[in-house]
C-alpha cells in the first residue's frame, strides 16, 4: 500500500467518524485529502470504490444511508458505537491465558485472525506478555490445503464442491456441501455441514479431500441451524466402541516390551523351544489390535480368543507368502 | 507483521495504543506491534499528516515526542480500536475454550473471566465456523504422570523416569532435565533434556511408565533448543531409510498418520507413497501388521525380511499345538 493510499484511507475513517450526517460520495470527495489528485470522475470512482472495499474488508462498519431533509443525497459514515471496541481490561491472569492462546495455533489463517486480536486489545489498553514461558503448551495445526478455502467458504456462508475419497470401500466422488463449520478433532480437520446430495447433516476429512475446494453461490446463503454442536457432531461421529475384551498371549522371554507393559503376567510357558510368558491385557479396539500384536511375529502367539488368534494368523499367511 | 495489507490496522490500532500508554518507548511500542522501531516512526510520520477535513493546526492527529518517547496530544477521534472482526474474535475465543480442555495447562478460572470480557467487548462479533477439541485421552498413569510432571516444571526439579520407546520397543530408565509440556494433535509431550541422548527429547505422556521428581535442580544446558512444532514431530534426517509401499485401501490410514511423500492414486483406491522411517524394527513390525493390505516395492531386503519374519511366526504358532 502506497503512503498517499494509506494516507487517505486514514483520513477517510476519521472523517467518517467525525460525521454524523450521512456524506454523499462527491462531498467526500471534496473534502477528504487525497481524493483531489483523482484526474477524473471515473478515476475517482475507482479509487472510491477501492478504499470502500478495503474498509469494509477489515470489518470497518461503513454504513450507507440518506439524511432526513429534503434534498438529501445518499451518503457514507461508520457509527462509532459499532466500530470502536468495547471497554475491556485484564488482569494479569486472564492476560497470560491470552498470551497463551494466542500461540496454540500452528495455521497461517488463525495464526494471523489472533495476532489481529491481540492488536486491537493491546490498543485497548490491555497489556499482554507473549515472552513468559508457559508450562504447557497446546498446539493446534492446519495444514490441509482445504482449511483455508472452508473456512473463508463458512465465514462468508457461501456452498461447495470438492472431491472426497473414502478409503473403504474406496470411492472417489464429488461432493456438495452446505459448510457450517471446520472441526479439529483429536488433531485431526473436519468440515461438517449439510451435504445437499444425502439431504443430510455429515462430517468429512480434510485429508481425505482431493484436489481444490470451490465455493459457489452467494454469500450468507449458508446458515448453521441453531442448537448444532460442531464439535459433538463430530466427536460422536467418529466416536469407537467402548467395549474391551481381555486376551491372553504367550511372549517369548525379555521380548515384546510395548505388549507387556500393557499387560499382568499370569504364568510361563515354553514354545518351540524358547521360554516365555503367559499374559493377559485389555483391548478397546481388538481390529487394530491385531495388527499391534501381529507386528511382534514371532515374539507373540495368540492363545484366546480365537477369533483374535485367527485375525492374527491371517495377517501373518498374507505376509509370509502373498504379495511377490 | 510486515507487508502492506498489515499497515492499516495498524495505523488504526496506532492512535489508541499510544493514548493508553502515555509516555511509552517507541522500541517498546514496535515490539507489542511485531515491526522494527524504524518501520513504526514510518508509521508515526504518517499519522501526523493524517486529521480531520480542513487539515489544520487544531485537526490533524498531533504527537508529541520527548527524547525516545511518544505520547498522543490530539487523536482526531480515534480513541478507541476499530472491535473484534468475526474471524478474530473466533480464533481468540475459539483458542482459550481449547485452553479449559487442556488438562492442566492453564488456570480455567482465569480463561473463563477473559472469555466472559472478550466476549462482553467484542459485542456482535460471536466466534462461528470454527470448533476444536483437544480430545486428550487421559488414563490413570498418564494423569499421574502428568501431575508429576506439572509438579516438576513448577519447581525446576530434574526428573527420573521409566520409559517406553516406541521405535526401538524398549523400556529404559532415564534422568531428564524437563523444559515444558506441549500438547500436539490430541497427545501430551513432556520436552527435555534426556541426559542420557545427551540431547533435547519429547516424551509422550502415556509412553512414561514411572516417574519420580528428583530433589535436583533441572538443568538444561544453555544450548537445548525448544523443538519447533509448527511442521509436525517428525523429524527427517539424512540417515533415515525410505521405503516405498501400496497400500490397499483398507491401509490408507498409514498415509495419513505418518509422514509420506510423493503420493500416487492408484486404481481402486490403492495408494503408492514413500515412507521415512528411523528404525527397521519398528517399520517391520508396522509392516507385518498391516499383513496383506501392503506390499513393499523397496527396498528388496525390507520386504525380504518382512517375509521372513511373518514365515517364522507361522511356524511358531503353529507349534502351540503340539507344545502344551
Amino acid at each position: 500500500m502506497s503512503v498517499a493510499r494509506a494516507e487517505r484511507l486514514v483520513n477517510l475513517v476519521l472523517c467518517l467518524l467525525s460525521t454524523r450526517q450521512y456524506l454523499p460520495a462527491e462531498r467526500i470527495r471534496a473534502i477528504v485529502a487525497g481524493y483531489a489528485d483523482a484526474p477524473s470522475d471515473e478515476a475517482f470512482h475507482r479509487m472510491f470504490e477501492r478504499d470502500k472495499n478495503e474498509l469494509r474488508d477489515l470489518g470497518i462498519p461503513l454504513e450507507f444511508g440518506s439524511n432526513r431533509t429534503i434534498d438529501a443525497e445518499d451518503g457514507y459514515r461508520i457509527a462509532r458505537r459499532d466500530y470502536e471496541l468495547g471497554d475491556i481490561d485484564l488482569e494479569p491472569d486472564e492476560a497470560a491465558a491470552v498470551a497463551l492462546a494466542v500461540r496454540l495455533w500452528d495455521s497461517p489463517e488463525l495464526t494471523g485472525a489472533a495476532a489481529g486480536a491481540l492488536l486491537k486489545l493491546r490498543a485497548a489498553g490491555v497489556d499482554v506478555d507473549q515472552g513468559v514461558p508457559a508450562v504447557v503448551e497446546p498446539k493446534v495445526r492446519t495444514t490441509e490445503p482445504a482449511f483455508g478455502p472452508l473456512l473463508a467458504a463458512v465465514q462468508a456462508g457461501r456452498a461447495v464442491r470438492f472431491d472426497y475419497r473414502r478409503p473403504s470401500p474406496a470411492e472417489l466422488r464429488t461432493r456438495t456441501l452446505e459448510p457450517w463449520g471446520v472441526v479439529s478433532w483429536r488433531g485431526r480437520w473436519y468440515v461438517v455441514g449439510h451435504d445437499r446430495d444425502r439431504a443430510a447433516p455429515r462430517c468429512f476429512r480434510l485429508s481425505r479431500i482431493v484436489g481444490e475446494v470451490r465455493a459457489f453461490g452467494r454469500p450468507g446463503v449458508v446458515r448453521r441451524p441453531p442448537g448444532v454442536d460442531l464439535l459433538e457432531f463430530v466427536s460422536t461421529s467418529t466416536g469407537e466402541p467402548p467395549d474391551t475384551t481381555t486376551v491372553r498371549l504367550w511372549v517369548a522371554r525379555n521380548r515384546a516390551a510395548g505388549l507387556r507393559r500393557r499387560a499382568t503376567v499370569v504364568g510361563g510357558r515354553t514354545i518351540d523351544d524358547v521360554p516365555g510368558d503367559v499374559i493377559e491385557l485389555e483391548l478397546h479396539h481388538p481390529d487394530s489390535a491385531a495388527g499391534w500384536i501381529a507386528g511382534y511375529g514371532e515374539d507373540a502367539v495368540v492363545l484366546e480368543p480365537e477369533v483374535l488368534r485367527k485375525t492374527v494368523h491371517e495377517r501373518l499367511l498374507a505376509a509370509a507368502g502373498g504379495a511377490r | 507483521m510486515t507487508s502492506s495489507q498489515d499497515r492499516l490496522p495498524r495505523l488504526l490500532a496506532l492512535v489508541p495504543y499510544l493514548i493508553a500508554r502515555p509516555g511509552i518507548r517507541v522500541d517498546e511500542a514496535a515490539a507489542d506491534f511485531g515491526v522494527p522501531a524504524r518501520q513504526l516512526r514510518k508509521d508515526l510520520e504518517l499519522l501526523w499528516m493524517c486529521g480531520l477535513p480542513g487539515y489544520g493546526p487544531g485537526d490533524l492527529i498531533d504527537l508529541s515526542f520527548e527524547g525516545d518517547t511518544i505520547s498522543v496530544a490530539f487523536d482526531a477521534g480515534m480513541s478507541r480500536p476499530l472491535r473484534l472482526t468475526g474471524a478474530e474474535a473466533t480464533a481468540l475465543l475459539v483458542a482459550l475454550n481449547t485452553l479449559l480442555e487442556a488438562p492442566g495447562v492453564a488456570d480455567a478460572d482465569a480463561v473463563r473471566r477473559a472469555v466472559a470480557k472478550i466476549e462482553a467487548a467484542a459485542g456482535q462479533a460471536q466466534p462461528a465456523g470454527v470448533a476444536v477439541g483437544l480430545g486428550v485421552r487421559e488414563g490413570e498413569t498418564t494423569a499421574r504422570s502428568r501431575r508429576v510432571v506439572q509438579g516438576a516444571l513448577q519447581a525446576g526439579h530434574a526428573l527420573r523416569m521409566t520409559y517406553y520407546t516406541a521405535s526401538k520397543d524398549r523400556i529404559s530408565e532415564r534422568t531428564v532435565d524437563p523444559m515444558r509440556m506441549l500438547i500436539v494433535e490430541g497427545r501430551s509431550y513432556l520436552e527435555a533434556w534426556c541426559r542420557r541422548a545427551e540431547a533435547v527429547r519429547l516424551f509422550r505422556l502415556d509412553r512414561i511408565d514411572e516417574v519420580t521428581e528428583l530433589d535436583e535442580p533441572a538443568a538444561p544446558p544453555p544450548y537445548a533448543e525448544q523443538t519447533d512444532t509448527s511442521a509436525g514431530l517428525f523429524r527427517e534426517r539424512p540417515d533415515h531409510e525410505v521405503a516405498q509401499l501400496v497400500l490397499a485401501p483398507d491401509a490408507r490410514w498409514v498415509s495419513e498418520y505418518y509422514p509420506v511423500e510423493r503420493v500416487t492414486e492408484l486404481d481402486d483406491g490403492y495408494l503408492r507413497v514413500r515412507m521415512r522411517y528411523a528404525d527397521e524394527s519398528w517399520m517391520v513390525r508396522l509392516l507385518l501388521g498391516l499383513g496383506g493390505d501392503v506390499t513393499v516395492e523397496e527396498p528388496v531386503a525390507l520386504a525380504d525380511g518382512l517375509r521372513e519374519r511373518a514365515r517364522r511366526a507361522l511356524s511358531r504358532a503353529g507349534q502351540l499345538a503340539v507344545t502344551p
